[in-house]
């Protein structure tokens, strides 16, 4: 079978993903993924005519609830694991010049 | 009474008859955590002085005569479960230094019920692993041979109950993650119905297959602690919203006439002899106490790791886009501008197996790939339920071995991930159906322990614990113990 991936397509997978791309690694990575998808590749042999895909093992619909807030977690307890927190906000790099 | 592998069931009554308290018992793993786990690793976070402060409370409470059902019961918490105030890794750089905010609802419910936590086991990092060699914190060894791998990702877990570092622990079982190392490490580990534990609080890797379970030394003890897991949870859509059983009340009851179904499809080419014997030997022990063997066949076995391996990286790829860097986990140093903050970030906080995943994920759901890799997935996945479905019309379990081979050595895989994937081989296609299946010790292959998987229909967590137990009172196998641990 054909690798799947190729060079050009990691680089578009590595965006997708917000992954950094690295040339160094990008043979080793290839190999890892095309090796992946190479065992994937075994189910294409199965007869999925008029299967239906199954989403949920025990065919059961996520449950709705009522559009209101049901937790109040402090917001100091979660500032404390950001890296980067001052006055009540999220630091992030500059976005709009 | 031997405390190191006491089970839960006599550590109660034990502390129940003030024979020793919850403050002495605590003192004494915490010691031999402390003595042992150096060469083990099992743990990420000892929390010695909240296990004290939890084990004074539960003296004063037996002193009172409040008791609960898991009162003074020392355990041990995957590093996967959320414990507010408490560092929660995930074996992961990314949240090596994230303090939950709040906790795990199974977490809580055992802690309602009197449970004292004394740390968080180390894992394979966001459970994606089969020998607990992709943890940031270090490999697992395994305590039989310190050489070996306890298998994974639980092997945290499994590792500090075998080696009598505490009673029980939790654990969570994506494709074999309860089981397979409970099977490596002589213990028994059960993966309940898909939705039977909520996995509020748990970190997701595929949320449609991921369940919490818990992993001991005796099939009592599992029924003990799922009973105190499991539950309805409003907070997780996906739970099941069903009464949960009284397990460890069933187990006595004999099991004549139970039909165990003996699937062709694992006893392939790649078990080994010597577990394959291990597994006969057990099922003649079952056909002695009265069960009938019957041949069962689940035709699409050969397939489910090829789906497990396009699902389970959708998922995880969906899953982990939550760590960005920015509101909590791993940041780089001097981001140039948002998107480099992004990608050198998760760069630099995953580790290679699982950016691996979350790339073969996003090739699965990308557009052009959809259709012939998720969808077909998700199909097969189907079949592979069937498969399951019609065998139950014929049998009430179905048994086998739990992994191809024993233990093997840690770095011996590494180069070969597919081999490694193929581990998990007889466990995955009873987790992308959602049916509860344990691993039992079984015996030993050339000294180390094998598991006995025993698989049961949707609900029937009770049959698959007695048929269990009913083997527990017939073989001595889950009361070895590993040599280097005592």
């Amino acid at each position: 079978m054909n690798d799947l991936v190729n060079e050009k397509t990691l680089v578009e997978l590595s965006t997708l993903a917000a992954l950094p791309f690295e040339p160094e690694k990008s043979k080793a990575t290839l190999d890892a993924l095309n090796e992946v998808l190479a065992l994937v590749a075994q189910m294409q042999t199965v007869d999925i005519s008029d299967v239906a895909p199954l989403a949920h093992p025990l065919e059961q619909y996520q449950s709705l609830r009522a559009d209101s807030v049901t937790e109040n977690i402090d917001s100091n307890a979660l500032s404390h694991n950001a890296p980067l927190y001052e006055a009540g906000l999220y630091f992030v790099p500059k976005v709009i010049e | 009474m031997n405390l190191t592998f006491a089970t839960l069931a006599d550590l109660q009554n034990s502390l129940r008859n003030r024979e020793i308290s919850a403050t002495e018992l605590t003192q004494y793993y915490l010691a031999r955590i402390d003595a042992l786990d150096p060469a083990l690793n099992s743990f990420i976070s000892i929390h010695t002085e909240a296990a004290l402060d939890a084990a004074t409370r539960a003296d004063k409470a037996f002193a009172r005569g409040d008791v609960r059902p898991l009162t003074g019961i020392p355990i041990a918490q995957k590093d996967i479960f959320c414990l507010q105030g408490h560092r929660t890794t995930a074996g992961s750089k990314m949240l090596a230094n994230f303090i939950a905010p709040y906790t795990a609802t199974c977490s809580q419910k055992l802690a309602d019920a009197g449970a004292i936590t004394l740390g968080k086991t180390n894992m394979d990092e966001f459970a994606m692993g089969s020998s607990n060699e992709n943890s940031y914190f270090g490999a697992v060894h395994n305590p039989w041979d310190h050489d070996l791998i306890p298998g994974g990702s639980s092997g945290g877990s499994a590792a500090a109950v075998a080696a009598g570092l505490c009673a029980a622990s939790t654990g969570t079982d994506t494709g074999g993650s309860i089981r397979q190392p409970a099977a490596m490490c002589g213990l028994t580990g059960l993966k309940p119905t898909y939705g039977r534990i909520s996995r509020w609080g748990m970190i997701a890797f595929a949320s449609s297959l991921d369940q919490a379970g818990p992993m001991a030394r005796t099939a009592q003890d599992a029924a003990i602690l799922l009973e105190h897991m499991a539950g309805h949870d409003p907070r997780d859509s996906t739970s099941l919203n069903e009464p949960v059983p009284r397990f460890s009340e069933g187990l006595g009851g004999s099991i004549k006439g139970l039909r165990i179904g003996v699937c062709q499809e694992f006893f392939t080419e790649g078990l080994d002899p010597a577990v394959e014997r291990t597994i006969r030997d057990a099922l003649a022990v079952y056909e002695s106490l009265g069960a009938t063997l019957v041949d069962v066949s689940l035709p699409h076995t050969p397939y489910s790791i090829s789906a497990y391996y396009v699902i389970a990286p959708a998922e995880c790829s969906a899953n982990l886009a939550r760590f960005d860097g920015i509101r909590y986990g791993h940041r780089c140093l001097d981001p140039e501008n948002l998107q480099d903050l992004y990608q050198r970030s998760r760069g630099e906080g995953f580790g290679e197996e699982v950016k691996k995943r979350i790339l073969v994920g996003t090739f699965a759901l990308s557009a052009g790939y959809f259709d012939a890799f998720y969808h077909r997935a998700q199909k097969i996945r189907r079949l592979i339920k069937e498969d399951f479905v019609k065998a139950f019309e014929n049998v009430d379990i179905i048994a086998g071995p739990t992994a191809p081979t024993p233990a093997f050595a840690l770095g011996e895989k590494a180069s070969n991930p597919v081999e490694m994937y193929l581990q998990d081989i007889f466990t995955i296609s009873a987790s992308l159906a959602g049916v509860p299946a344990m691993s039992i010790p079984a015996g030993l292959a050339n000294g180390l322990p094998v598991g006995l998987q025993l698989i049961g229909n949707y609900r029937q967590e009770g049959t698959l614990l007695q048929a269990a137990h009913q083997f527990q009172q017939e073989t001595p196998w889950h009361t070895l113990t590993p040599p280097e641990a005592l």
